[in-house]
């Protein structure tokens, strides 16, 4: 299982209060993640990433074992210990503006 | 006792303001959606229990909410505003072709006859059509790919479609506004679009009576003269009452004919209301004094509505979608500011009260008549 932090606001459209925990099927990439992630919670399709184009939105940032992931590909395998479940991955809004 | 409810559109989340017929106390409920912006909210005409919301934010886009209960509860239907098609190029600032580019949803209109059929304004300009109460969104492509396209351009807003009235006499006539490129009619449902600005007059574009391209601010309609709109552009106030074949102006003895929301008086179709704002670089009233200015003639004369409204020190603008009347007996008459504040008359405009006072920056305002 990958843990997962959303922001506030998501987790308020997803009524989730803490972590979430979501199954992935195959290489665990931001790609496969995100992918679960909308998949259990059709409510967040759009606010991390753009319907259309399904890139990253400006304003979302991703870290995990304190690296920031936002540039990197999204088929780059996560770090071992998100696969492993000892580290969530964050989902995080960017700090811009008040 | 009959009551009114309005939903007030802030930069910060949806307030809910409600009061008995009397209009003498209001409650006020809210944040609903705290930290998000809330462009527009609006009800449905067949129940006012059904209202609508765009909820939108730099962070995580666009979504809709509704609600089945007067705004008790609420569930998040469908956000997916996709262009249908090819997307073609609009014109940007400079000057050089972009493609269309979803934002955000700036004005939502339920149907006036059918509790589920409810419209959507985007920016970048375009219109959508949901008939399921919001569970799917398609696009009325015919707007966006009218031959005028490319030569849209946005306003210092965005390139936002931000006026939908649905003709209370044809069901398949709709009039749409968006900035900066018009007014638009359709006689087919949505299918076909013709520009309808033969009459404005806009020095701020290279030709000043061009078919497209004026930034019109807002179109307001009598229900009971569908033929005769009213409009606040970016400077005048015009009037049609060809549908929009042509439009004359109707600013008259305004101080200054700039402004952003326009609205007619729920039993007189010749009373109009505008918020004249000091000009196109100066975005707050006049002389430091809150104004309604109303005109029962239709236009031309103006009078100048200040009991109850500040008169000194003020600096507030009034944006397009925040000034909405209800339809009581005497009418009542709102309008929320850039400043927070929520003003309300009980009696067509004579006497105004804050009905709240401190909220974030408001967007918009709709009025509902409750049962």
């Amino acid at each position: 299982m990958i843990r997962v932090v959303l922001p506030p606001h998501l987790r308020t459209l997803a009524h989730v209060t803490g972590e979430v925990r979501v199954e992935v099927a195959g290489e665990v990439t931001q790609r496969h993640v995100l992918d679960a992630v909308e998949e259990r919670f059709p409510m967040l399709r759009g606010t991390m990433r753009d319907r259309a184009t399904g890139k990253r939105r400006a304003l979302v940032r991703f870290f995990a074992c304190e690296e920031d992931l936002s540039n990197d590909s999204p088929d780059e395998p996560l770090p071992d210990r998100v696969v492993k479940g000892e580290e969530p991955f964050l989902v995080v809004g960017a700090m811009a503006g008040g | 006792m009959s009551g009114v409810r309005l939903l007030v559109g802030t930069r910060k989340g949806l307030f809910i303001l409600t009061s008995d017929a009397s209009r003498r106390d209001w409650k006020v409920d809210g944040p609903h959606f705290g930290g998000w912006e809330i462009y527009h909210a609006n009800g449905s005409p067949v129940d006012p229990d059904r209202i609508y919301v765009s909820q939108s934010g730099g962070w995580f886009g666009q979504l809709i909410q509704r609600s089945d209960d007067g705004g008790a509860t609420w569930q998040q239907v469908d956000h997916d505003f996709a262009y249908s098609g090819e997307v073609g190029d609009h014109l940007w600032y400079d000057g050089t072709p972009r493609p269309w580019e979803f934002k955000r949803i700036w004005h939502l209109e339920p149907s006036r006859t059918e509790l589920d059929v409810v419209y959507a304004g985007a920016e970048d300009a375009a219109l959508y059509k949901s008939t399921d109460g919001g569970q799917k969104w398609v696009e009325l492509t015919g707007l966006r790919t009218h031959a005028s396209a490319p030569k849209w351009q946005p306003g210092a807003g965005g390139m936002c479609l931000h006026t939908i009235i649905l003709d209370p006499v044809d069901p398949d006539r709709i009039f749409v506004a968006i900035s900066a490129a018009g007014a638009f009619r359709t006689d087919d449902g949505g299918v076909t679009w013709q520009p309808i600005n033969r009459g404005l007059q806009s020095e701020g574009i290279p030709d000043p009576d061009a078919e497209v391209g004026h930034c019109v601010h807002r179109i307001a309609q009598h229900p009971s003269r569908p033929d005769t709109l009213f409009m606040q552009k970016h400077w005048d106030v015009m009037r049609t009452d060809d549908a929009g074949d042509n439009w004359r102006e109707i600013s008259g003895d305004l101080p200054t004919d700039f402004g952003f929301p326009i609205a007619v008086h729920a039993h007189e179709p010749e009373t109009i209301y505008v918020v004249p704002i000091t000009s196109d670089s100066l975005h707050y009233v006049m002389d430091g004094k809150l104004r309604v200015y109303r005109s029962r003639t239709g236009g031309e004369q103006w009078e100048p509505l200040t009991v109850g409204l500040p008169q000194e020190h003020c600096y507030v603008n009034v944006l397009r979608d925040a000034m909405a009347v209800d339809t009581l007996d005497e009418c009542g008459i709102y309008f929320g500011t850039s400043a927070g504040q929520v003003y309300g008359s009980a009696d067509s405009g004579d006497t105004w009260k804050a009905l709240v006072s401190d909220l974030p920056p408001i967007c918009s305002v709709e009025a509902l008549v409750l049962p």
